[in-house]
């Protein structure tokens, strides 16, 4: 198998991610992926309590989840990659061993951000951002659940 | 105790509203718990709203699911606070011992209301 969802979520790990697409996917593994929690272990602490026992959670920065995503990918488990922001997505998508999909599973409003969706609020910069990426043959689009329409990015920004 | 414990209960969607509004035709009592959902809400927003909720009292925040966005904040407000104490997996019948037990601290109050809660689930012969 593979990574079979890369998720965008702001929430990073929570019901969302571990029940409502960790359980149709039979998820293996889940790589969190945040500078911030890879340095903490307090805050690894907190989201391990969000995922069951027999799925593995991996911590990951952007650098080791650069270097891992070729490992990741042939895992025989099926996996999940979620991370905080657009900016660590890009990053891992502009290396050679490509993220096809990218599924924007969550960014919450703040300051300078806009409504584009229920659950998606995106500043002018990351909605280029997520055109630049989908103008380098990325796949790009908005669903929370499963159970929900995938939004193709033209939708949402 | 000079100031009674609040109640908040943190969940997802609606279910602190419908567990409030339970309460309060149970018992009649109003004022012990306050309702946060993380319904829109990153990381940061959950926060807010449960600082707000909080009010600077001594408090017990009641958590929906033992994982996920509802635990994570309230556990890094209750870190090094030992006026705020967390139980997860609220339930009716934690709330309604937990109204009647305002005056223990928190983390007593915690304990009790997680053995309330859980000698309510069983599994009656039909």
């Amino acid at each position: 198998m593979s990574i079979a969802l890369f998720r965008i979520d702001d929430r990073l790990i929570h019901g969302q991610v571990v029940v409502g697409w960790g359980k149709p996917l039979n998820v293996g593994f889940i790589v969190l992926v945040d500078d911030a929690v890879r340095a903490s272990a307090s805050e690894q602490e907190l989201y391990r309590m969000g995922v069951p026992p027999e799925i593995e959670l991996v911590f990951a920065s952007t650098a080791e989840a650069v270097a891992g995503l070729p490992v990741w990918k042939r895992d025989p488990r099926v996996g999940l990659l979620v991370a905080g922001d657009i900016d660590t997505l890009a990053a891992l998508s502009g290396n050679s061993h490509g993220v096809a999909r990218i599924n924007v599973g969550g960014l919450h409003s703040r300051p300078g951000r806009s409504a584009r969706l229920r659950y998606v609020y995106l500043s002018d910069a990351e909605a280029a951002q997520l055109k630049a990426l989908a103008a380098r043959g990325v796949e790009v689009t908005a669903q929370d659940v499963p159970t929900a329409r995938a939004v193709p990015l033209k939708d949402f920004t | 105790m000079s100031e009674p414990l609040r109640g908040v209960i943190v969940s997802h969607a609606a279910v602190a509203d419908a567990l409030l509004a339970a309460v309060a035709a149970i018992t009649g009592v109003q004022d012990a718990l306050v309702g946060v959902s993380n319904d829109g809400c990153d990381t940061g927003a959950l926060a807010e709203r449960l600082t707000r909720a909080i009010g600077g009292q001594p408090a017990v925040l009641f958590v929906d699911l033992p994982g996920g966005s509802c635990l994570t904040s309230s556990v890094r407000l209750a870190r090094g606070n030992a006026s705020v104490a967390v139980v997860t997996g609220v339930n009716l019948a934690m709330l309604l011992d937990f109204v009647f037990h305002r005056d223990l601290a928190p983390g007593d109050a915690a304990r009790r209301a997680a053995e309330a809660g859980s000698r309510a689930i069983r599994t009656p012969a039909a």
